[in-house]
């Protein structure tokens, strides 16, 4: 029973920062605005709020700082593709680029230092309970923020007017532009938003998952983050589906190579992602769902005619 | 022009100019709108129409000039501000999203934090109390053309609107359905709304409209009242001189002439969800023939295009027969060498390459079939040839341009359309299909591209023509068949047929096909 407890716990905390970056991500694409630059700001997150964790001493700075990083680290991306019009695909990649190298330099002084971890939550009496205790009562703070975000994000896209206005930009956004919609304002708080929830993402990592730092220790989580919203259609609870579910795969595979089934390690690595995709292509065959769900003007540049 | 003072204009534009580059767009516009009038403005593709209202709404700048609203004067700035005022437009591109439902799209501009459910029911209310049915739940990716823009409308009046402006709103109906619109029009003038419509229609201008403005190279060259002008002289004052007749001499014999282009049982499935399929389409053109092809815009004349063009192959490759061989499994290269030779719509990436020179572009499309003349010995391209050869179509087709052989994407649309036409007749082919001919193509090019359709079929050619624009139809077309919902009608000949019967058919009219009904509220 402990056991099932612990991988449960395991998964949980292998899915969130996935979760947190791929809702982030959703945002942003769902302005029209694709932002290849995930891992970079991940990674930015985590030197970040690791660095901030270490020299204060208290994870709660360490992930503030995280989420600091991210948002700022963002906006560099949001100035050149929104105000300048570059393309986003090429400026994305040398975010990513440019975070991963960055990260590096500034977090060589750190290799090797114990860091701080963020304590798990401890309600006296609920967390002590039998099995649902310690997974719904006594996991880390950043787990609960990315269930809430989730749910947050899907009240915000598809119960409020804001919502509505930040869905039809990227439906539309010379229609949006035409009805006076603040196209460019609306992306940029988007852009943020999302560099925001990535530095999040990393925070978890260096101050949760593995509280130390490690050179390019977003190790791809960017990259999955941004396929997971592609695959899950652009809608959130498809989102905390695939990332709870690569989660379950990548814990699973690891175990199995414990194990020493006589599988080649390479197949089993690479199991969680066929998972991921498998599944979520078989929940997206909806193709008129899809359609609807799927933002029209991603990725291509808005200049307005004045 | 003087601006009057009195208080009864709404509008009054002074001086209104906008420069973009070398291109003086609008020069020094004056324009005063009554309360309760209908204001026509009228002119060509390019005369400054479109960047006159953008200057209105606000979603673009004028560079000097004034505007007075109830005598005030008032800066524009954005299209928020335009609302505020109390001017209200409807788009000649719609400014619908696809994926949202029509009460989204109508939420979407209305600032009030009231909920969707609340618009949608005041949506639904305000529709049905102007003849205008609309169920606020459809996904506007769903809905038709004239469906579209009633949610277009209904959008524009649940903003309280002073000012409405129309910008070509009938391009995309029915007959019957501007005449709905027709009626809603007089009912909001009759409210002492005032509106401002755009159109090259002369008819339905002549027919509502109380006072024009006409427009010519963005320049106001006059004011009139169009109930006391005819057709003829408002075009004139449009263009500036007398536009060509087209002059089509009936065909003898046509019944026995062999068909040149058969499609047999023509079946599509749908390629994205949003696209219409096509059903069971037959139809035969004859040697000598030209064959119209109506219908509202969206429903299959571009799925349509693609499959007897060649841009999607068929599996049934009898479905399309040019000059008695099957054809459906042909790429347009092969159906190019079997004689048949295609116009499609958007003449910018699709019909012509935009940063490429106008000879290269006729080398694109004719390597094939005019391998001989234009490609030499080892595949080398005889660039004097083409050259010469696009010179000869630029004379033949009157094209108007800056430079000797310049790129596509610097010709005007209509000097550039009947560049694409022309290098497909000088082929002479002998199966010619065309989508949208004029569309948005100046009145003296448009008749000097349809008087040569009609004198390639004359020649012995099948010509089809498919167009949005009844009037070329009925001016160019021996027979007219109507598309609707990825089906087509029989060809009717053109004897038989009159504006309302064709409308009737675009409608929907046919057996089998119900208009789209709605529950009252």
């Amino acid at each position: 029973m402990d056991i099932t407890v612990n991988i449960l716990l395991t998964i949980a905390t292998a899915a969130t920062p996935l979760l947190i970056a791929a809702i982030g991500e959703l945002v942003v694409e769902r302005s029209g605005v694709l932002n290849l630059g995930v891992e970079g700001m991940m990674v930015m997150g985590a030197v970040g709020g690791f660095g901030a964790g270490y020299l204060t001493g208290s994870p709660w700075v360490g992930l503030l700082a995280a989420i600091a990083v991210g948002a700022l680290f963002s906006l560099l991306f949001a100035v050149m593709t929104l105000s300048l019009a570059t393309n986003q695909v090429a400026t994305g990649l040398s975010l990513t680029l440019l975070g991963l190298g960055l990260s590096g330099m500034m977090g060589t002084r750190f290799v090797g230092q114990p860091g701080v971890r963020l304590p798990n939550l401890d309600i006296p009496g609920l967390s002590s309970i039998p099995v649902v205790g310690r997974l719904l009562f006594g996991q880390d703070p950043v787990f609960y923020i990315s269930i809430a975000l989730t749910a947050a994000v899907m009240w915000f896209l598809f119960k409020t007017r804001t919502g509505l206005t930040l869905r039809s930009i990227g439906d539309s956004h010379t229609s949006a532009h035409a009805l006076g919609i603040k196209v460019i304002r609306y992306r940029y708080l988007a852009v943020i938003f999302g560099g925001a929830c990535a530095g999040l993402a990393g925070g978890h990592l260096s101050l949760v998952y593995t509280p130390q730092w490690v050179e390019n220790m977003s190790a791809g989580r960017g990259w999955i983050a941004l396929a997971l919203v592609v695959f899950a259609s652009w809608r959130p609870w498809r989102v905390l589906a695939g990332a709870y579910i690569f989660g379950a795969v990548w814990i699973g595979q690891l175990h199995a190579q414990a194990f020493g089934i006589p599988v080649p390690s390479q197949m089993l690595s690479s199991l969680p992602y066929l998972a991921t995709v498998v599944v979520l292509v078989l929940i997206s065959r909806n193709k008129r769902l899809t359609m609807m769900n799927t933002p029209a003007s991603l990725g291509q540049p808005f200049v307005p005619d004045r | 022009m003087s601006a009057n003072h009195d208080g009864a204009n709404l509008l009054e534009v002074r001086g209104l100019t906008k420069i973009f580059g070398t291109l003086t767009a609008c020069d020094h516009i004056d324009l005063n709108i009554a309360k309760g009038e209908i204001h026509a403005l009228l002119g060509e593709n390019g005369a400054g129409k479109s960047t006159l209202v953008k200057m209105l709404f606000g979603s673009l700048e004028p560079n000097s000039g004034e505007i007075f609203w109830n005598g005030q004067a008032v800066r524009i700035t954005s299209p928020g501000a335009a609302k505020k005022l109390g001017i209200g437009m409807v788009f000649q591109h719609f400014s619908l999203f696809e994926a949202l439902t029509a009460a989204e799209n109508i939420a979407l501009s209305l600032d009030d934090g009231s909920p969707i459910s609340s618009i949608a029911a005041k949506a639904r209310a305000l529709s049905y109390s102007y003849g205008l049915p609309l169920d606020p739940e459809s996904l506007v990716g769903d809905l038709s053309v004239g469906e579209r823009q009633r949610i277009e409308i209904i959008r524009c009046l649940l903003q309280t609107p002073q000012l409405i402006i129309l910008d070509e709103p009938t391009s995309v109906l029915t007959p019957q359905e501007a005449d709905k619109l027709f009626e809603t029009l007089e009912r909001l003038r009759s409210e002492g709304k005032s509106i401002l419509y755009i159109s090259h229609r002369l008819e339905e201008v002549k027919r509502i409209c109380d006072r024009a403005t006409v427009l010519r190279h963005g320049k106001v060259v006059g004011h009139c009242n169009p109930r006391e002008q005819t057709a003829s002289s408002l075009a004139r004052m449009m263009v500036g001189s007398e536009v060509q007749a087209v002059v089509r001499a009936p065909v003898e014999g046509i019944e026995t002439a062999q068909p040149l282009l058969e499609i047999r049982g023509l079946n599509r499935k749908p390629a994205t969800p949003f696209s219409i399929p096509l059903k069971n389409i037959s139809l035969n053109v004859r040697a000598g023939e030209v064959i119209g092809i109506a219908g509202v815009a969206g429903n299959g004349q571009g799925e349509f295009f693609e499959s007897v063009s060649g841009e999607v192959l068929q599996q049934d490759t009898a479905s399309v027969r040019i000059r008695g061989k099957d054809a459906g499994g042909l790429t347009i290269t092969g159906r190019r060498l079997l004689g048949a030779a295609f116009v499609p719509e958007e003449r910018l990436g699709h019909g012509a390459a935009p940063r490429m020179k106008l000879s290269e572009n006729l080398l694109l499309s004719r390597h094939a079939t005019d391998g001989k003349a234009f490609v030499g010995t080892g595949g080398m391209v005889r660039s004097g040839a083409v050259y010469a050869a696009s010179q000869r179509i630029i004379e033949a087709m009157d094209v108007r341009k800056s430079a000797p052989d310049p790129e596509a994407a610097a010709l005007s649309g209509g000097n550039l359309q009947k560049f694409i036409v022309g290098r497909e007749l000088d082929r002479r082919p002998s199966v010619m299909v065309v989508n949208q001919p004029t569309w948005g193509v100046d009145a003296g090019a448009a008749a000097h591209i349809r008087q040569a359709l009609i004198e390639l079929s004359r020649s012995g050619s099948a010509v089809l023509v498919i167009s949005q624009d009844l009037d070329e139809l009925f001016e160019i077309s021996d027979a007219i068949a109507v598309m609707h919902n990825g089906e087509l009608s029989k060809p009717m000949p053109i004897a038989e047929a009159t504006f309302e019967k064709v409308g009737l058919l675009m409608g929907g009219a046919e057996p089998g096909h119900a208009e789209h009904t709605l529950e009252t509220a």
